[in-house]
């Protein structure tokens, strides 16, 4: 955090560091595999998580929960609880309905979307299992869930409505009154019809994207104060930013009289990337008791009540020639919103419109997705959001395709993706892919992964009936990163811009603050972002500090999500150090008696063009902050602040395949060997990317085959508990082989493209496609994911039979 | 309520606490042992694995009473001053952890593993550390990390 700049400090800080200036450095950070700064207080157990916070006086807040699906409340009453001991207040929604008004939707994607009211305790009828439906707030948390069995609540059960097709059904129980249609949002180019008229061969299927629990580590946990005037609340948030300005709106809290804080966060793979009812209630409850308040979630309220990922029913027509080219594409989707549309909900599917023709030509496109409202919990931003499901779509599509023409499935893919020498190229779904390089990636990754000699041992297996087979799945992926420009978003009427800011704060001493408007909860942007500084400003690595994830000094930002952090927040950056560059470039000239044309830049040395003559940005830091000899005109500041907007989203790509073998006797699936080559453009920090992809590529395949939200038939959630819900163990994954390839993106100077969603977009479609590769020979087609051992057992008992 | 004493990264505790408080929770909101975090209600995450007497417990599934006269060390007490533990280096060298929540437990349970097994194959060590669950690393960090710190301990060992 920042400290005071009081002459005091400033003099010590001279003091301490003895002569300012260091030595001239080359630019020589971007791209070294520096250690992470963060890790020193996350290895020692100083890290400050939100559950960390506690305060004088603080009180604990407990909610009580639907147990039911859909169902009207017809009494309500907290009051019983009061008599508990430990317990200040209780409240219901109707207690809270004048003040708590309804949880925002920022992308109502089109005009005539029904956005149901969202109050964050229901008032008169409960949707999902686990919605809050009271609240209790007492001296410790024990003594707060103690007292929630006394409120007194009876509920008149309604039917659920789990089923996104029945829910369409004319005369369908209904979640809204509205009708459970939440919107239909259509978009095509090129002439669909023809595209599929005459085709000679057309692929048809139907996936399913089963519902996932984001599962980030850390549970959210939300603490908020107030003096009586200003409000401060810290939450385990990916967005600061956004939350606070939502905040405001939905609690009448002056802007300026909030303060947002994400302190450390323990994950969030877009599961905090949302405003949620108890973050406007913890508001709420300080606002009415004059008290710090808390809550924590436990893991079981977590699966229940973090929003979920996915939930897609994907029903695909894809046209193609003899030989395997692609004449079109024929996308309807629907899509799970849940009880209510939360923060982005309805635009997650829409994010994968762009995506589906992937990195091949095609002459047309059809795309069409029904939002459909459910008795479940609301659906929103999971790593990667609409991108892996289209993803997963057109690379299964490829599979079956090549296995419909007997063709191998690399084969079929060569015949149709954009080759090097077509960048940049304009996809049918009007995406301009500026650089890339499918041939690259794919040679690699067959050269890694022993691509002849798996598939020699294939044929093998499949000749003498091993009743273990080996299959092999491809997926050559590209995703859109860098959310996202500002008009884009508008054209999508999305509630806000895309860019990202980003602030250099030259100290005295040389030393240097930077402020990102990006909020990491993992990523590791400390570090990064100090590589970067350091180059750019030519000064020490460890002598630059990130500030960020605090609206009271990191005013202004987008935060973190949409693999956006370094395409944008990281450019913002580069662009407020050449502020600060060009600032001090001044001052250099008049220390130097030269004029400022003829100051050069290099290893964070400014001299005069053609001579030894120099200074260092730090003795220029120093010498403004002495500010007793400055140039006319030149303010006593080279501080600086920049805002970047991206012109356009980069593209990653890469090829990865995954081998699996699986035992056509028990249905037990093992991961064999796993390579992925990615091309994610320039690399700040090859550690750190590395580890994106690692994580990404576990979180896609246990998309594949552990992980999945299940309701009854009732509208019960089953997996409640990490006993229920299975997120893949160490023994549960292979040993990764990762690799990469640069092609820079053009967009932006840092050559970047974004990494973090990669992984998991790539990993889901290659491992399913293994699965089904290896049970081909027994006429299977698909497996339903999670590719469980019982639903790969049924799927050969099926093909059998 | 029931008196208890503890020693917790060598510091004596006397406390009175109710019987059904879990030890987890005696640690971060009495004691003020924040470093060890809480994952999950079920016993599955391993995010709060500490040491009871020199061997890994998940301190979500031990009630403080039964942690009475009892020799605590948690992620906080494991460094040497200001000189870390092999084992924390080696999560820091070889980029164990993103977001860290599950890197105290990841620790613990690492360090515990090698008194059974001081020289873990891959295999081993995965096996071992399935109790822990990590959703940022994909694990392969934390693999080579375990390696890394078997090893350094074992050098450890050999000049002391």
């Amino acid at each position: 955090m920042t400290e005071e700049l009081d002459a005091g400090i400033v003099a010590r800080r001279i003091a301490e560091s003895g002569e300012p200036g260091e030595p001239a450095r080359d630019a020589h950070e971007v791209g070294a595999a520096r250690r992470r700064k963060e890790d020193a207080r996350l290895v020692t157990g100083r890290t400050r998580w939100t559950d960390n916070i506690q305060l004088p006086g603080m009180l604990y807040v407990a909610f009580l929960r639907s147990p039911m699906a859909h169902a009207r409340i017809t009494r309500v009453d907290a009051s019983p609880a009061l008599h508990r001991p430990g317990v200040v207040a209780a409240f219901t929604g109707r207690d809270l309905a004048g003040e708590q008004g309804s949880l925002p939707c920022a992308w109502p994607v089109t005009e005539d979307i029904v956005v149901p009211a969202h109050p964050p305790i229901a008032v008169d009828e409960v949707r999902y299992a686990g919605e809050a439906v009271a609240c209790v707030v007492a001296t410790d948390r024990y003594r707060a869930y103690d007292a929630l069995e006394s409120i007194e609540i009876d509920y008149e059960p309604l039917p659920a409505v789990l089923d996104m097709n029945a829910a369409l059904d004319d005369g369908a129980p209904r979640v809204h009154e509205e009708g459970n249609r939440a919107y239909v949002w259509k978009f095509g180019t090129g002439d669909i019809d023809a595209a599929f008229r005459g085709a000679p061969v057309v692929v048809e299927r139907t996936f399913v994207q089963q519902r996932l629990i984001p599962t980030a580590m850390e549970p959210r946990a939300v603490a908020a104060q107030t003096d009586g005037d200003a409000f401060t609340l810290h939450s385990s948030t990916q967005v600061p930013h956004i939350l606070r300005i939502m905040l405001a709106t939905v609690t009448g809290i002056p802007e300026h009289k909030l303060r947002v804080i994400a302190p450390d966060v323990g994950g969030g793979f877009g599961s905090k990337l949302q405003v949620t009812a108890e973050e406007v209630l913890l508001l709420l409850l300080t606002r009415r008791l004059g008290k710090p308040v808390k809550w924590t979630e436990s893991r079981s309220e977590g699966n229940l009540t973090v929003h979920h990922g996915r939930g897609q029913i994907q029903r695909l027509s894809l046209a193609a020639e003899a030989d395997g080219r692609l004449r079109g594409l024929r996308v309807d989707l629907l899509a799970d919103m849940g009880a209510y549309l939360m923060l982005i909900t309805p635009g997650i599917p829409i994010l994968g419109a762009f995506m589906y023709n992937g990195i091949y030509k095609m002459d047309a496109y059809d795309f069409t997705c029904t939002g459909v409202f459910t008795t479940k919990m609301p659906t929103d931003a999971y790593r990667g959001a609409g991108r892996p499901e289209a993803t997963f779509a057109i690379e299964r599509l490829m599979d079956e395709l090549a296995a419909e023409l007997g063709l191998d499935p690399i084969e079929v893919r060569r015949r149709n993706w954009i080759t090097r020498e077509e960048f940049p190229y304009t996809t049918v779904a009007n995406m301009t892919y500026d650089s890339g390089d499918y041939e690259a990636a794919t040679e690699k990754a067959l050269a890694l992964f022993g691509y002849d000699e798996l598939r020699a041992e294939q044929a093998g297996r499949r000749d003498r009936h091993d009743p273990v087979q080996l299959g092999i799945g491809v997926s050559t992926y590209t995703e859109m990163c860098g959310l996202a420009p500002s008009r884009v978003l508008g054209s999508l009427s999305y509630g806000a811009g895309g860019w990202e800011y980003a602030a250099v704060r030259m100290l005295p001493t040389g030393k240097v603050e930077v402020v990102t408007g990006v909020s990491p909860h993992g990523q590791g942007h400390e570090t990064a972002w100090s590589q970067i500084a350091a180059d750019a400003l030519g000064v020490p690595f460890e002598d630059v500090a990130v500030v960020h994830g605090d609206t009271a000094v990191a005013h202004k930002g987008m935060d973190t999500y949409g693999s956006r952090s370094l395409a944008v927040g990281g450019v913002a950056l580069v662009r407020a150090c050449d502020k600060v560059k060009e600032k001090a470039r001044h001052v250099a000239a008049h220390m130097l008696e030269a004029s400022a044309e003829d100051i050069e830049f290099s290893g964070g040395t400014f001299r005069v063009r053609g001579t030894d003559a120099g200074t260092t940005i730090q003795e220029i830091a120093l010498a403004v902050f002495g500010a007793h000899d400055l140039p006319d005109g030149v303010e006593a500041s080279l501080d600086s602040d920049a805002t970047f907007d991206p012109e356009d989203f980069s593209f990653p790509h890469g090829t990865h395949l995954c081998a699996v073998e699986v035992d056509t006797e028990t249905g037990a699936t093992r991961i064999r060997s796993y390579v992925a080559v990615d091309d994610v453009g320039k690399v700040i920090n090859p550690l750190i990317v590395e580890g994106q992809v690692h994580g990404g590529l576990a979180q896609g395949i246990a998309q594949a085959l552990f992980e999945e939200a299940v309701y009854d038939s009732e509208g019960n959630l089953l997996t409640t508990t990490m006993a229920d819900y299975l997120l893949p163990s160490a023994d549960d994954l292979p040993e990764f082989v990762t690799a990469r390839t640069e092609s820079p993106a053009t967009g932006n100077p840092l050559g970047v493209k974004g990494v973090g969603e990669a992984g998991t977009i790539a990993s889901t479609p290659a491992v399913v496609n293994a699965v089904v590769d290896a049970l081909r020979p027994y006429g299977v087609r698909d497996v339903p994911m999670p590719c469980t051992p019982e639903r790969v057992w049924r799927a050969v008992q099926g093909a059998a039979s | 309520m029931t008196r208890i004493t503890v020693t917790v990264d060598g510091v004596v505790h006397e406390e009175e606490v109710e019987p059904r408080l879990l030890l987890v929770h005696l640690l971060r909101d009495r004691l003020g042992k924040i470093g060890t975090p809480i994952g999950c209600d079920t016993s599955n995450c391993g995010a709060c694995t500490i040491m009871m007497d020199g061997r890994s417990v998940k301190s979500c599934s031990v009630l403080a009473v039964q942690a009475d006269g009892s020799d605590l060390l948690t992620i906080e007490g494991l460094a040497d001053g200001a000189t870390w533990h092999p084992m924390q280096r080696a999560f820091h060298e070889e980029h164990a952890l993103q977001c860290g929540y599950c890197t105290p437990g990841m620790i613990m349970a690492a360090i515990d593993l090698l008194k059974d097994d001081p020289d873990p194959s891959d295999e081993a060590i995965r096996h071992g550390l399935e109790g822990n669950l990590c959703r940022c690393t994909g694990y392969s960090n934390i693999v080579k990390a375990v390696r890394r710190g078997a090893r350094a301990m074992g050098d450890q060992e050999v000049t002391t």
